[in-house]
Formats: structure tokens, sequence, C-alpha cells
């Protein structure tokens, strides 16, 4: 089965919510997700982001869903790890 | 998420605990210093019947209401609406889904619930003796003096309010407001007395 392990994400975000509601709510999604937020630029309005997503089996959709909802959005996928596990028997 | 929880993340987005404060205060000291001048009016002139004490205090107050919800609806709608397109021009997408989207909707009607219901509330509890007098109850005071400390106490509360907002002496903030319900009294008995 293949699973996604790791995601680095580009993100533009308006100031509020603040980057600590932003990354708490992106870690909820997962029972085991690791997230890691970094501010690359900030301007009046928008902060641009690089997001660290790290778990077991990450959904990008329910991500994507979670930015969108916080008036973020998805510049690009920067990093993607992805493992291929034997399903077991 | 619970409701409370919800109305406290839609100010966060939008940054308006802060205005939410104001217009509480503000509107209030409105509200109830418009109560007192209408008491200290009714004190220095003939006596008149306490049902039209009651209802010309009624009005009054709901004219206050009325006047908070529907300016401050309208205003900060606009506000809101503005912000909103320039945020959504800075992201160069569409926000209106987003919490950002439903803050512009939902942040007026709190604004003006505040804005409204500040000046209302507080003018019910001033005029809360005269309704317990009409309504057969025995108080220690006539009627329209306890409302006027009742008005006294609500401008003293809110000055406290205030000291406890700025962080500074909470007492202090309540006596200067308490001292500016004084000289009201005071300009309207010299000017009408």
């Amino acid at each position: 089965m293949v699973t996604v392990k790791r995601l680095v994400l580009d993100v533009l975000k308006p100031h509020q919510p603040g980057a600590l509601y932003f990354c708490q709510h992106i870690a909820r999604l997962g029972d085991d997700y690791q997230v890691c937020l970094s501010v690359e630029e900030v301007d009046e309005n928008t902060q641009t982001l690089q997001l660290e997503i790290r778990g077991a089996s990450i959904v990008l959709e329910s991500i994507e869903k979670a930015i969108a909802e916080m008036g973020a959005s998805l510049h690009s996928i920067d990093l993607v790890e992805v493992h291929n596990e034997a399903d077991k028997p | 998420m619970s409701p409370l929880r919800r109305i406290n993340r839609l100010l966060s987005v939008s940054d308006s605990h802060g205005i939410l404060r104001r217009y509480l205060v503000v509107n209030g000291f409105d509200g109830a210093l418009a109560m007192l001048g209408l008491i200290i009016g009714f004190l220095v002139s003939e006596p008149a019947e306490l049902d039209m004490v009651t209802n010309a205090c009624l009005a009054t107050a709901i004219a206050l209401g009325m006047s908070g919800v529907s300016s401050a609806y309208v205003s900060e709608v606009a506000e809101r609406k503005r912000e909103l397109g320039r945020l959504e021009d800075s992201m160069i997408s569409d926000l209106g889904e987003s919490a950002h989207g439903r803050a512009a909707r939902w942040v007026p009607v709190l604004v003006a619930v505040v804005n409204g219901g500040a000046p209302l509330v507080i003018s019910l509890l001033i005029i809360l003796p005269l309704w317990l007098v009409q309504a057969g109850f025995s108080l220690p005071v006539a009627p329209l003096y306890l409302a006027g400390a009742v008005a006294g106490l609500m401008i003293c509360v809110l000055g406290m309010l205030l000291g406890r907002i700025a962080d500074v002496s909470w007492v202090r903030s309540g006596l200067q407001t308490l001292l500016v319900a004084a000289v009201t009294v005071a300009l309207i008995y010299l000017l009408t007395g």
C-alpha cells in the first residue's frame, strides 16, 4: 500500500488566523500528524509559509480543505515522501 | 465546536474583540446617561404619572437600541466587505466560503447586537424600579430617585470596566465616569431649574 509520509507545502495565508492556530488545526486532522510551520515572507496582509507535515498516512485532500477553510491558499507542493509498504497478510 | 467558541473564532479572524468591547462601553454609557438625563428631567418638572415616566423611558430605550443596531450593522457590513475585498485581492482568491467570508457576514450582526443591546439592556435595568412600583412592589426610596441611583451605579460600573480593559486603576476610572454623571446632573439642574 502506498502512503504519504511527508509533505512540504508552500502556502499563502492572511495574518489571521495566527500561525499557532493554523498549525494546530492542521495537526488535528490526523492522530499522529507532526506539523512544522516556517514563515518565509510577510507583507501588509499576508504571510508566505512553508508547511511540513509528517505522519503515518497523510491525506492531502483534508489538508487542502482545512487550508482553504482558514482563508489560505496552497501554492505548491514542494516535497513529497511516499512509502510503498507491503500489505499485511 | 461550541457556539461560543465559533463566535470567538470569528472575532479572532476578523480582529473584532476590541471593537465589540468599545461599542459595549461607549453605547452602554450613552444609554445610561440618556436615561439619567430623562429621569432628572422628570424630577425637575411637575410631578408626572408613573406610567407616563415609564413609557417615556421605555420608548427612549427602544429608540436607543434600534439606533445602535441599525447604524452599527450598516457601517460594519460596508467595512467588512471592504476588508474582505482587500484580502481577496492580496490572496488572489475568493474567500467567500472561508472563515474570513463567514466573519464578514456574521461579525456585523454581532457588533450590531452589542451596539444596540448595550444601551437597551442598561436602560431597562435603570427603569426597573419604576416597573417594580407599577407592579405593586413597595420600595424604600421613591422610584425616580432609585432609578437615578441605578443609573449612577451603571455609569460607575462601566467606568470600572473601562479601567480593567485599559489596565489602569478601576476605582479611579469608575469615579471619573461617576463625575461625568454628576456634572451632567448639575448642568441639567442649572439649565432647567
